[in-house]
């Protein structure tokens, strides 16, 4: 059994147990932190550096999905600094691919998209920096355009922590990095893919879609998420 | 082995030694093995055999010497004569005058500065041990320590005089020694690993290379202490693939070791076992980083995860793990056994010991340092180093590699430890010091070294991944003359956010060579971007008024 | 009340947010008192005014016209809007960023079957390597992203501005909108 942890966050009295991140305990408590590559079911990473915070006497900030919470903490989720920190981290997944929202299956539904309005974001300031990729239709239900896709890594997880078939990995080094279907060969050839679709439903972006799909009509619905993992007994 | 059985055998390869009248160490170091030192020691060979000496003489390996620069090097025991600039030709006059005065042509001067400035502590036996034969080793003195503290010393004994010798990690940080092992030696669990980090990505560095190659017993027999005291009975030494001489001999010492059951189980009698193992990494700098690095023992991809939990608490396969630097591991013997006291004497109030240095670039000098904690700068390079070459002015010191920063002529005098280098914006790092001069322009030193942290991003985070991308381009763009005054802003604005937000300590770094170089240099950025110039002449300025 | 001159210009975009322009429909008879138009694809006038207090422009910047254009353009208007995805991120114009303006003609004029194909070179601006936003070329005050943003978005924009308030069209548009 975990001890329980009183603290503060945006100066609020909450209490969590010590096995909780701040993430889980803010939403708990009705508290909104931005996340990307975060999604409940799965493991959490903390690359996407969306929920970083503030915590007092703490010069670093902290990922809010991987952060436990501890007794005394003192937690700010909003300020200047965290929102022009996240607004340039939008930015920058917006000038790191190839994103034409206008012509895109998830336009309206997509969670990068949204980011950019519940932030604020009307331009990118940051340099494009327009890569080359490309697009693999070769599965027979679904398509992988790499031009949307942000790395959040969560078809990853996915295919591999509830899927079990660990049919995505990451290839590559830097803005060279990659999702790749197995040993990166074509996924229509992917021996290990069962074709679940988790992975589509998964992906925050367009990135990840049903074939067919016309632009903006790709919704994705990842419910199941939560219901799995509850069943299993991975959520707390 | 008990502590007597290695005592005795100590004593008997000391004076196998001794037979020898005179004994011939040629440096096997890697820059004298690249200008062909093997067949040196296969010259000498031939020569001594003519000559039927080889009952008074005996020619040997022995590791690097620091000048490499003026390699290759073979030295002469017992009289000490250092030789430079050797050729297999040389042998038969380096033989022949072993008993009179001297090659005059070939002698190196042992009392110049180079060598009377330095202070070897981890670089203490000179190069003159044999890396690839336990008996020197033991000869030396070697795994004494070890012994004695494993038969007389209780774990916390060896933690304290660890914390009373105020040893800081070298793998950059100098974060405290003594609290990384307590903190695995506390922590709950009854697996626990050491690890010695022997990834050393920065580029242009060769200390920790050096100290592998050359001194693998006694990094080992830090490691054997280490493990000790905080209770692992497994450890790893990972070392990059690109160092097959390193590997080769920490393999061959931990075999030795083995067969002098120095490792294994119930070690010296007692109740503690050890294995140790190498790891090999594919050479990506981030792998250096401790959460990487032990992703990739585990077989993953070699990705950081956020701290904490520490490796302290929860490391290799999810075991409380120590982890340090080769030459943290380096400086455990001779503390241990000239006592804390000692170690605690040399170096600056909050910096104790000494700092091995990779010292390159515009410097007559180059080669491997090895100096007190709070020396200057300007001792280091004009003293040390030998200056300047070819009458240029010194334009700037880099510390750190692509995570440190570029420290101007005003701070030659700075003393050279942990608190100083980063209150001028660099970092002491692993060791590798690249001295410049006016002819390099520090647009084009930035963008050098945002090229290699953009290259070398795991590509886990955000910012690091995008940032070091889009500031290399604002760079190459401000390099070529084609950049507008928002540019800068822009990159300014980038630094502060990858600084501060970025995963792990290659992005959180990644900036400091930009913002070192815009405080100290800011008129050479602008001088490209208003004037369309590069001062130093380096830079490819385009002409073309605005290239979309 | 001296009335707000205003300007409209089409670099490469579809006419799409000009469209929607016009989809203000009566209300910009509202507006007619507050603002005179001065250029635009939708009045008869050659040369871009002297002053202009605000220009919409949509469209990216993809050729060598476009790029003398906006400059001249930003030389003379005091309040510069970007109007529209291609002219804030440059949308579907900029798709061709990844592989060049070469391929593009290519394959627009040589690849299909065509009597006598040949790459236009004659009377027209030549490409630009790289498909421009707006603002990436000159400086710009406002941003109303959106394919096409909506007329009410265009709309309430213009309104601020024309009563001396910063225009904020956050949560109100998007990219893609
Ligand atoms: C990007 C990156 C690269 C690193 N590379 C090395 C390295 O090559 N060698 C090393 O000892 N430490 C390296 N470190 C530091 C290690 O993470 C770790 O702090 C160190 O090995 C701890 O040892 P110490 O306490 O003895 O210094 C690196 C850190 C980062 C962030
Ligand atoms: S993935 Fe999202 S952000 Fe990217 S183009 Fe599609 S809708 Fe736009
Ligand atoms: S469809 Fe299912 S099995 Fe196939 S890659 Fe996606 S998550 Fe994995
Ligand atoms: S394909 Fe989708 S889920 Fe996978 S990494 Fe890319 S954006 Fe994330
Ligand atoms: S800072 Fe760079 S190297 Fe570190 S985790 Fe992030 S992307 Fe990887
Ligand atoms: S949501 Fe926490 S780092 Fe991505
Ligand atoms: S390698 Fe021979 S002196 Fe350094």
């Amino acid at each position: 059994m975990s001890r329980v942890a009183t603290l503060k966050i945006n100066g609020q009295d909450v209490s969590g147990r010590e096995d909780e991140t701040i993430l889980e305990v803010a939403r708990e408590n009705g508290i909104p932190i931005p996340t990307l590559c975060q999604i409940e079911g799965l493991s959490n990473v903390g690359a996407c550096r969306m929920c970083l915070v503030e915590v007092a006497g703490i010069s670093k900030l902290l990922p809010a999905c991987t952060t436990r919470v501890a007794e005394g903490m003192d937690v700010r989720t909003e300020s200047e600094r965290l929102t022009h920190y996240r607004r340039m981290a939008v930015e920058m997944l917006f000038a790191e691919g190839n994103h034409i929202c206008s012509v895109c299956v998830s336009n309206g539904h997509c969670e990068l998209q949204g980011m950019a309005v519940a932030l604020g974001i009307d331009h990118i300031h940051l340099p494009y920096l327009a890569p080359r990729r490309g697009v693999d239709a070769s599965h027979e239900r679904f398509t992988f355009d790499a031009n949307r896709c942000i790395l959040c890594t969560r078809c990853v997880r996915v295919c591999d922590e509830i899927e079990g078939a660990h049919t995505w990995d990451v290839m590559g080094r830097g803005v060279g990095s990659v999702v790749i279907t197995d040993l990166n060969e074509r996924w229509g050839d992917s021996p290990t893919c069962t074709s679940c679709g988790k992975c589509v439903q998964t992906c925050p972006t367009g990135a990840l879609f049903i074939k067919g799909s016309a632009v903006g009509e790709m919704t994705k619905r990842n419910t199941f998420l939560t219901y799995i993992a509850q069943m299993r007994g991975n959520l707390k | 082995m008990n502590p007597e059985e290695l005592h005795s055998l100590a004593e008997e390869r000391r004076e196998a030694l001794d037979q020898f009248q005179h004994r011939v160490v040629v440096c096997t170091g890697t820059a004298c093995q690249a200008a062909q030192s093997r067949k040196i020691i296969e010259a000498l060979d031939g020569i001594v055999k003519e000559r039927g000496i080889n009952g008074r003489c005996t020619v040997s390996a022995g590791g690097c010497r620091g000048l490499c620069s003026a390699g290759p090097m073979v030295a002469v025991e017992p009289t000490d004569v250092l030789y430079q600039g050797v050729t297999p030709d040389d042998a038969a006059s380096i033989i022949d005058s072993l008993e009179s005065e001297p090659v005059k042509a070939l002698t190196c001067d042992t009392s110049a500065p180079f060598f009377t400035r330095q202070k070897r502590v981890v670089l203490e036996y000179e190069g003159r041990l044999n890396p690839e034969s336990i008996d020197d080793y033991i000869a030396a003195g070697g795994f004494s320590t070890f012994v004695r503290i494993l038969t007389e010393m209780t774990s916390g004994d060896v933690i304290e005089q660890i914390r009373q010798s105020g040893l800081g990690g070298r793998g950059g940080a100098g974060y405290s020694t003594a609290l990384k092992w307590s903190t695995v030696a506390k922590a709950l669990g009854t697996t626990k690993y050491v690890i010695c980090n022997g990834d050393e990505g920065d580029p242009g560095a060769f200390m920790d290379r050096s100290v592998m190659e050359d001194y693998p017993f006694k990094v080992l027999e830090g490691m054997m202490i280490a493990a000790f005291a905080v209770g692992a009975q497994e450890g790893f030494v990972y070392v990059r693939a690109e160092y097959p001489l390193a590997v080769k001999r920490l393999k061959q010492a931990i075999r030795q070791a083995e067969k002098y059951s120095l490792l294994g189980n119930n070690i010296c009698g007692t109740s503690f076992s050890l294995k140790l193992d190498v790891r090999l990494g594919a050479g990506a700098f981030v792998c250096g980083e401790e959460t990487a690095l032990i992703a990739s023992i585990e077989g993953k991809r070699g990705s950081p995860r956020p701290r904490p939990p520490y490796p302290a608490e929860s490391g290799l396969w999810g075991c409380p793990t120590l982890i340090n630097n080769v030459e943290t591991y380096a400086n455990v013997v001779p503390i241990l056994r000239e006592g804390a006291e000692w170690f605690a004497g040399i170096g600056t109030e909050r910096s104790k010991g000494t700092k091995v240095f990779a010292l390159s670039g515009a410097i007559v000098n180059t080669g491997l340092i090895e100096v007190p904690m709070g020396i200057s700068l300007r001792e280091i390079i004009y003293d040390i180093g030998g200056g300047i070459p070819n009458g240029r002015r010194f334009k700037a010191v880099q510390t750190g590699g692509p995570s440190g920063g570029c420290i101007p002529e005003q701070y030659l005098d700075m003393p050279v430890d942990y608190q100083s280098l980063a209150q001028v914006g660099s970092i002491m790092g692993s060791g590798g010091m690249i001295v410049m001069d006016e002819s390099s322009c520090m647009v084009d030193v930035a963008k050098f070294f945002m090229e290699f942290c953009m290259t070398e991003s795991c590509g886990k985070c955000i910012p690091c991944r995008v940032g070091t991308a889009q500031m290399y381009r604002l760079l190459d763009k401000i390099s070529q003359g084609r950049a507008r005054l928002q540019d800068l802003e822009v990159l300014e604005e980038l630094c502060d956010m990858v600084k501060h937000t970025s995963l792990c300590g290659l992005g959180q770094a990644a900036p400091n060579p930009v913002l070192s170089t815009l405080r100290y240099f800011r008129e050479e950025y602008l001088a490209h971007i208003v004037d369309h110039v590069c001062p130093a002449g380096v830079c490819k300025i385009a002409h073309e008024e605005i290239a979309l | 009340m001296t009335r707000k001159t205003i300007a409209t210009v089409w670099l490469d975009g579809c006419s799409g947010c000009h469209m929607s322009f016009l989809d203000i429909d009566h209300r910009l008879l509202d507006l007619a008192d507050m603002i005179e138009l001065v250029y635009s694809p939708l009045v008869d006038r050659k040369d871009f005014p002297e002053s202009v207090d605000i220009t919409l422009i949509e469209g990216s910047v993809s050729n060598q016209a476009d790029l003398d254009k906006i400059r001249h353009i930003r030389a003379h208007t005091r309040t510069l809007i970007s109007l529209g995805d291609c002219a804030v991120t440059g949308n579907v114009p900029a798709l061709r960023n990844t592989i060049g303006a070469e391929p593009v003609l290519q394959r627009a004029y040589m690849e299909p079957d065509l009597l006598n194909a040949q790459i236009p070179t004659v009377g027209v601006p030549p490409l630009l390597p790289v498909v421009r936003a707006v603002h990436t070329v000159v400086r710009v005050d406002v941003f109303i992203p959106g394919c096409p943003p909506s007329a009410d978005t265009i709309f309430n924009a213009l309104s601020d501005l024309l009563n001396d308030r910063q225009p904020s069209v956050a949560g109100k548009t998007r990219f893609g909108a």
